[in-house]
Formats: structure tokens, C-alpha cells, sequence
């Protein structure tokens, strides 16, 4: 099965607003997405740029195709999930 | 136990970025709106309503520009008021941690709790072994007696079905030092004496009631409004806080307007050197221990919760003192600004006249964001003055005493343990090595768990950082010996 592909922004704006403690899907990830995902940490996706409220909304993680912000540990692993289940139908 | 980014800790962030840009844009004449940026109607509140959280919003602004909350008098004073008054001030207040007492959730008082998976057993256990008799049965249930309860945990650890549970309040169970304590209202207050400023509660409090003195517009102030020039002093835990190379931050902050970048990686080479000469000197004069003496939290802790540790402190001054004589002295009239993970530190700095401000990683980031600068797309520029291995894994546990041991080697029998986190506990252990003696001669006391790269002012996940500290001290040349 394709592994879900979790882009991390690693601009200063997403790193400094929290993308750092995102990595933490590096060391800790639960056990049934565990092996399922390929994390990459992207320099600055310029998201930022596109957004009316700009760096307010980050930051921002891309999982495969969507986009979430305001990303946390939680919400990422909750949309990995999602991803994984709407593959299964 | 401290609870990494959290909801209370990102808000932190973005305050401070509101800040940071409320100052570049107009010097805070709109500041009053960034409570209801933050909070905006529509969405839900976090408290009782979004009113409330716009008054506690208000606050963390305040501590944001340095003011602090306990010291308001006038509940109609302005942000914009506060701003300018931050831009007025030409000295700084006293650093202190403080409460907002309308955000502290006055939690009810540390106990153990009987929950309903009791199911009021035959054995007994938490009322046979209660040394108190604090324990009855109560409608087939067990109860504990307020009145009579010591909260020694007993009951907790007996409990075959795990149904007493110990509800803590997390500031004072966070505070190595009992400096926390509750009024008669249930609010916490810190007593400013006995606080070793680690900020643990700041990190540990789930309402985000707790807040420091940022120093961060009087930096700023610094460097937009006066003609000073103002060097940065780079904490060797600053590598891994930002993404992008060390050498890239550099260019960073030129482009954010500092005039001049140092390590203090440099001076920890210096403590290095002076730390082994001192230690092989009281061990020569027969002495039995010696202590670290870098970590300022552990310092006051050392001369107000165990003074009987306090003779065997190393005299050794610290990495950012040694930095910043040299940066003094290499750059005379400038402004020094200490960059670091640290808030003890801006205690330190008020007894240090080389150093003048001293912000957090955090700090610094928000004036980067608020900036529009990203540290990756920057030129990567060199220090002036090189740092050596040693210095720079001093923000790591066993970082400091494996650095001594390094230049010791061979000139004394070094014997190292590490205090790796001041706890409730290693107040205690370090009290009874004061005083009972210790197998080992060289205690190494970091305040935070890790090191330096756990301080409640980083940005970066404490692993990923002592994993780029790490490589970075692997790139460095090994500090020479005096005699070589």
C-alpha cells in the first residue's frame, strides 16, 4: 500500500509557531499509522503567502494533497487516519 | 512534568509575534486589537466566554512589552498605553515571574481522589495501610478525610483496581523549590525570594496563567529607535532552534538588525578552561566536591535552598559572563543581548553589567516571523571568533562535565554524576551530598531535564536539538590543553 506522504513546512514562520514539535512524528507515531506514513520536512512552502490571515493560520502540513493549518501533532495524526480509512473503501 | 506545545504555549508564540509586529508597523497604536485578532467572535472560547479570554489575552500582551500583570493599577489602562510606556523605559524592571490571577484556575488543592472503579473490596488495603485512619468505607466505597489525609499516596499505591488517583495542581508540583503556593482564594502567588526562575510553572500550567517580563521590545527599542549598535550573544543551545545552519541565523539576525553576531560557545570554552584549573585546585587542597555553576536557576537555588551545597559551587563565572566581557571589550559601546533558552538568565544579567537584554529562542523567533525572514533563504556568514567542541556541548547533559574532564584528565581523579534536572527530589539529594558526601567529586546540575535544549525558551523539540548540538560539536576542533 502507498504510504501517505506528511509534508512538514519548515519555513521559520511554521517552525517558530510550532511545526518544530510536529517532528515529534519522527521519534513517536501510534502504532496503527506506524510505518504508514513517509514524513518530509519541506523548506518554506510559501503557504503563507496565499493566506488572508497569513502566518496566523500556520502552521501548515500538507497530508498527501490537503492541506491543514494550524497543524498540530494531534490534527495531523488525525488526518493521516482519515486518509488511510477513505483508501480502504 | 513539563507539557511540550500545547495550546497555552502557542499562544505564547503568537502573542509575541502580534507584538513584535504591532511595534514594526505603527509602535503599537493599534496593539488594543491584537486581543480580539487572537479571539475573534466567531470562534469558540476557551474559557467561560471570549470576553474573558480577551481579558487574559490582555495580560499575556502586557508581559508580552514587559509590563507585569500583578503590578496593574488602572484595569483601564491601554495596550497602546502599555506600548508606549515600553517604548519610554530606558532601563529595565526586574525580571520576575508572575500569575494572572483572573486566568489561574485556582485548581483544587493537591489530593487523592477515590474514583468509582473502587469497588469497596473486601482486602481493604488503602484503609489497613493509611497511616493516618484518613480512610472508612462509606456506602460500600472507600472515603478519605480531608481533614486527616497527609497526602502521602499510600492508599494510591495499594488500590488493587488503581481507583484512587492523586490529582496534583501542576504549577506547584512543576516548582523544584515550594516557591508556588496558593492564597486563601485558591490563586497561586510566587514568592519572589525563594523562585529560582527555571519556569517550570510557566511551562507546566495548563491555563496559561502564568507569564514573565519579555525583554523583547526593549531590544527591538534598541535597534529601531536608538542609534546603538547591539550584538547578539548566541547561547550554544541556539543550534537546531531555527531551521537552517547556524551560519544562516547569522545573516538572519544582521537582516533583523543586530549589528553583530557572537557565540557564547566562546566563552564556555573559557569556563572550561578555568572550571578544570579550579577543580583540579580544590581537589589538590583536599577538598571533597565540586559543583557546576553555569546553570543560574541551580545558583539561587544552591544560595537559598541549600546553602549547604553552596561552598562547593564553583566560582568559575559562567559561559554568558566570559562572552560577554569579550564582546565588551571587542565591540565597546555596544549593546549586549544575550540569545538563549533560558529565564534565569535575565536574573543572572541583572547582576552582570556586560550584559544588557536577554531574550529567549522564542523571543527571537517572533521577531523573525514578524520580520519575514526565513533563516533558510540566507546567506550563511562565519563567527569572528571560532568555538571549540567543548563549548559547545555545554547545552547538553554531561555536556559541561564532559567538557572539564576533557582538560582535567590526567591532573585529578574526576569522578562525574550528573544532576540532570532539578526536581523536588534532587533538592533533596543535593542536601544530603552537602552533607553526608557524595561517592563521586564532580556534580554537574542542569535545572532542566536534557539541558539547556529542554529551557522553556526553545523553539525545537529537545531530541532534534541535542541531535544537531551533537553534530555540531562533532564539526569542531578539540579545545588545545594550556600546555600544548
Amino acid at each position: 500500500m502507498e504510504k501517505v506522504k506528511v509534508r512538514i513546512c519548515l519555513g521559520t514562520s511554521c517552525f517558530v509557531m510550532g511545526a518544530s514539535q510536529i517532528q515529534e512524528l519522527e521519534f513517536n507515531v501510534p502504532e496503527d499509522i506506524a510505518g504508514k506514513i513517509e514524513l518530509v520536512e519541506e523548506r518554506c512552502m510559501k503557504l503563507c503567502d496565499n493566506v488572508k490571515d497569513k502566518y496566523v493560520k500556520g502552521p501548515f502540513v500538507m497530508v498527501n494533497d490537503e492541506l491543514i493549518e494550524e497543524a498540530t501533532y494531534e490534527k495531523v495524526i488525525n488526518k493521516v487516519r482519515q486518509v488511510l480509512q477513505d483508501n480502504c473503501q | 512534568m513539563l507539557i511540550p506545545k500545547n495550546n497555552a504555549s502557542m499562544m505564547r508564540t503568537k502573542i509575541l509575534i502580534k507584538i513584535a509586529e504591532s511595534f514594526l508597523k505603527n509602535n503599537f497604536e493599534e496593539a488594543d486589537r491584537i486581543p480580539l485578532d487572537l479571539r475573534p467572535k466567531e470562534q469558540m472560547p476557551s474559557r467561560c466566554c471570549i470576553y474573558k479570554d480577551r481579558a487574559v489575552l490582555k495580560y499575556r500582551c502586557m508581559a508580552a512589552m514587559g509590563a507585569c500583570p500583578e503590578e496593574e493599577t488602572d484595569e483601564l489602562k491601554s495596550l497602546k498605553e502599555y506600548g508606549q510606556e515600553a517604548l519610554e523605559r530606558r532601563s529595565l524592571p526586574k525580571s520576575k515571574l508572575s500569575v494572572i490571577d483572573i486566568a489561574c484556575s485556582a485548581c483544587i488543592k493537591s489530593q487523592y481522589l477515590v474514583t468509582n472503579a473502587c469497588r469497596g473490596c473486601f482486602a481493604q488495603p488503602c484503609r489497613l495501610n493509611c497511616p493516618r485512619e484518613a480512610i472508612s468505607i462509606v456506602n460500600g466505597r472507600a472515603y478519605i478525610d480531608p481533614e486527616k489525609c497527609v497526602n502521602c499516596g499510600k492508599c494510591h499505591e495499594v488500590c488493587p483496581y488503581h481507583s484512587i488517583i492523586k490529582v496534583p495542581v501542576p504549577c506547584e508540583e512543576a516548582c523544584p523549590v515550594g516557591a508556588i503556593t496558593k492564597d486563601e482564594f485558591g490563586k497561586e502567588h510566587i514568592d519572589t525570594e525563594k523562585c529560582i526562575s527555571c519556569g517550570k510553572c510557566l511551562a507546566s500550567c495548563p491555563f496559561g496563567a502564568i507569564v514573565e517580563r519579555s525583554q523583547m521590545i526593549d531590544v527591538l527599542n534598541q535597534i529601531h529607535h536608538t542609534k546603538n549598535s547591539v550584538v547578539a550573544m548566541l547561547a550554544p543551545a541556539v543550534v537546531g532552534q531555527f531551521p537552517g545552519s547556524i551560519n544562516q541565523l547569522v545573516s538572519a539576525l544582521k537582516k533583523a538588525g543586530f549589528d553583530e553576531v557572537v557565540e557564547v560557545a566562546v566563552g564556555a570554552d573559557i569556563t572550561t578552561r578555568k572550571e578544570a584549573a579550579e577543580f583540579v585546585e580544590r581537589m589538590e587542597k583536599g577538598e571533597k566536591l565540586m559543583t557546576t555553576s553555569c546553570c543560574p536557576a541551580y545558583y539561587k537555588a544552591a544560595k537559598v535552598h541549600v546553602p549547604e551545597i553552596a561552598p562547593f559551587v564553583s566560582d568559575t563565572r559562567t559561559p554568558m559572563f566570559y562572552t560577554a566581557e569579550l564582546a565588551k571589550k571587542t565591540y565597546p559601546g555596544y549593546k549586549t543581548v544575550f540569545v538563549g533558552p533560558c529565564l534565569a538568565k535575565r536574573v543572572e544579567a541583572e547582576n552582570d553589567p556586560n550584559v544588557d537584554y536577554v531574550l529567549t529562542f522564542e523571543e527571537v523567533g517572533a521577531i523573525l516571523v514578524a520580520k519575514k525572514i526565513n533563516v533558510d533563504e540566507c546567506e550563511p556568514q562565519d563567527f569572528s571568533m571560532v568555538s571549540y567542541a567543548q563549548g559547545r556541548q555545554f547545552p547538553l547533559t554531561g555536556g559541561v562535565a564532559g567538557a572539564v574532564a576533557s582538560l582535567v584528565e590526567g591532573k585529578a581523579d574526576f569522578r562525574p554524576e550528573r544532576i540532570d534536572g532539578l526536581t523536588k527530589e534532587n533538592i533533596k539529594l543535593l542536601k544530603r551530598y552537602a552533607t553526608k558526601g557524595c561517592e563521586n567529586n564532580m556534580l554537574e546540575v542542569m535545572c532542566c531535564e536534557g539541558g539547556c535544549v529542554s529551557g522553556p525558551g526553545c523553539i525545537a523539540l529537545p531530541k532534534k536539538a541535542a541531535r544537531a548540538v551533537g553534530e555540531y560539536v562533532a564539526q569542531a576542533e578539540k579545545l588545545p590543553k594550556e600546555d600544548e
